[in-house]
């Protein structure tokens, strides 16, 4: 029996493994859409209920409350999602299925870089229906599509350099439900101690503080500034710099110990 | 290039708490099927897992087909396929996809990857099922379709941990007649099982080890053959004779025989089978009345509980 392989080791393999396990990923996704719940369901109600829950009390009213909860909801929908890069990672691992990924004649990294390229695909989605869900409850963004467009581009950058922070947590962790709770805790701080759902000068002066410096501030503000008003501000600035900077801490040491784990 | 599919040096593998491996030295032929037989816990899968590049060696030396494993992995990896003791495909993904993804994993490309699946298919006889969910599938589907993932490119050497533990006999048969194909082939396989028969019908050659160590190695007659006492049994038809038989037995050739729990075999073994007829005379004169007798070489199992106890 002869061997059919002559497998090259190169940059261009490299990025064919990396695209087949992308598309693994999605092959997953597309024989069991629950698993994009948390990207479309969520959003859209969290969307409403946050809308006519709050808009009164915080904007006098829904439609002027939608300026500042669609960013919001969308950058902490994204934020969600990203965590899922982390579960998923940890659901790989306990299964028999990273034994043969490691057995195989690909680069070692391409199953942890194949995850998170093809959570790419949940952010669009996940920009998609919060937007969506927005446009319909009245929201206009001034700026227009095009700006828009740069606006959730930037944010879907933002969900890429965290999820990196969830992979790390997922290759540390024992059980995926162990991640699940790590990771609602820390949406949820981060999202609510941010200007995402309300104005930054409602509150107390010590959470002011902590907010203003929370990177999911900068990240709303820079996508309020791009949708709205068509601006790069510095707040965009920050947000990417902050993002390669997480990026260039963390990927390493992900990598590092994703690579003593397998 | 060499002759061998496998050769290790004294490898060992060290955990925190345990040496799982502790210096095994094998050679595997080409073309060969190599049996690794021992019981839960003995290392078996830690060995394979460090062949298949899986887990470091901590120390000695592994070399498949000449290429040594802690140093050309990569070239290592296209050598070898491995099914592993639990089902190592993606549960939510259909037969084809699976095939698909492990063949482009490997090197081919999308439509190469495709032929060769349906190839596998085909063979293994999943072609109905192939867009099927895996979860769908009995487990000897399963089995079968973790196998052909292993075949994909065709790799010359095949590793199979417990490839049919957890199988019914039928499904079980149906396993053993796909790998001799693969061995006929021309592959080499090395397989670990805790099923002596399995080893008895499989392997050309075989190691027994226990506690990460080898306790004995060869052909499955040469391993048999080690026991090398042919085993005389005699059942009796009343229990109460059985004693008395006993002692006779002592008497006569200075033998301890074995009762049997339900005390009416007694089991003698015998260097020489000369004394039977003697045995059996002498008995039936004292009135022992013999119901059946037989003779018998030790089986697998005998030989592997003399050799782990």
């Amino acid at each position: 029996m002869k061997s059919m392989i002559s497998k090259q080791n190169n940059l261009k393999s490299a990025l064919y493994d990396i695209v087949v396990m992308a598309k693994r990923n999605i092959l997953k996704i597309k024989h069991n859409p629950d698993k994009l719940i948390d990207v479309t369901v969520i959003p859209i109600f969290f969307m409403i209920v946050f809308s006519y829950l709050f808009g009164g009390a915080i904007a006098g009213g829904v439609q002027g409350y939608l300026p500042i909860i669609v960013p919001g909801i969308l950058i902490q929908t994204l934020v969600m999602s990203s965590s899922a890069t982390g579960t998923q990672l940890r659901e790989d691992l306990d299964t028999g299925v990273f034994d043969r990924f490691k057995s195989l004649p690909i680069v070692r990294i391409a199953p942890l870089a194949g995850l998170v390229t093809s959570d790419i695909l949940r952010y669009v989605v996940a920009a998609f229906f919060s937007i969506g869900t927005g446009f319909i409850l009245g929201w206009r963004p001034e700026a227009g599509v095009g700006w828009l467009i740069v606006a959730s581009l930037l944010a879907i950058f933002g969900a890429c350099a965290i999820s990196w922070v969830f992979a790390l947590i997922g290759l540390l962790s024992k059980s995926a439900a162990t991640i699940s709770s790590i990771s609602t805790m820390v949406t949820m701080m981060m999202s609510f101690l941010s200007n995402a759902f309300v104005p930054i000068d409602t509150l107390p002066h010590f959470l002011q503080i902590v907010a203003e410096h929370n990177p999911i501030t900068y990240l709303v503000t820079a996508f309020k500034d791009l949708a709205n008003h068509g601006e790069f501000t510095s707040s965009a600035s920050m947000t990417i710099f902050i993002g390669i900077i997480l990026v260039m801490i963390v990927a390493p040491i992900t990598v590092k110990i994703y690579s003593r784990k397998i | 290039m060499t002759e061998l599919a496998v050769s290790t040096k004294k490898i060992v593998k060290e955990f925190p708490n345990k040496r799982a491996v502790d210096g095994i030295s094998l050679d595997i032929k080409k073309g060969e099927i190599f049996g690794i037989l021992g019981p839960n816990g003995a290392g078996k899968t830690t060995f394979l897992r460090m062949l298949a590049t899986i887990t470091k060696v901590s120390k000695g030396k592994a070399m498949i087909f000449g290429k040594d494993v802690a140093k050309d992995a990569r070239k290592v990896r296209s050598l070898i396929g491995l099914t592993g003791q639990y089902a190592t495909i993606d549960e939510e993904l259909t037969a084809m996809e699976n095939l698909k993804l492990f063949g482009q994993l490997n090197g081919l490309s999308a439509s190469q990857s495709k032929a060769r699946a349906l190839e596998l298919l085909n063979q293994f006889s999943l072609t109905e099922a192939k867009d099927r969910p895996i979860r769908e599938f009995s487990g000897g589907m399963r089995r079968r379709l973790d196998l052909s993932v292993s075949l994909i490119v065709k790799p010359p050497l095949i590793f199979l941990d417990e490839p049919t533990t957890g199988l019914d006999p039928r499904t079980r048969g149906e396993m053993w007649e796909v790998i001799r194909n693969l061995a006929s082939n021309g592959a080499t396989i090395l397989l670990t099982t805790q099923y002596l028969e399995e080893a008895d019908q499989l392997a050309d050659r075989l190691a027994i080890i226990n506690h990460g160590r080898i306790i004995s190695q060869g052909t499955p007659n040469e391993l048999k053959s080690l026991l090398s006492d042919t085993h005389f049994e005699i059942n009796l038809e009343h229990m109460r004779d059985a004693e008395r038989a006993k002692g006779l037995i002592k008497a006569e050739i200075g033998q301890e025989a074995m009762i049997s729990p339900e005390g009416t075999q007694l089991t003698v073994k015998l260097a020489d089978t000369k004394v039977m007829t003697r045995l059996l005379v002498d008995l039936t004169q004292q009135d022992i009345e013999i119901k059946e007798f037989s003779v018998r070489k030790p089986t697998l199992d005998e030989v592997f509980l003399e050799l782990t106890k």
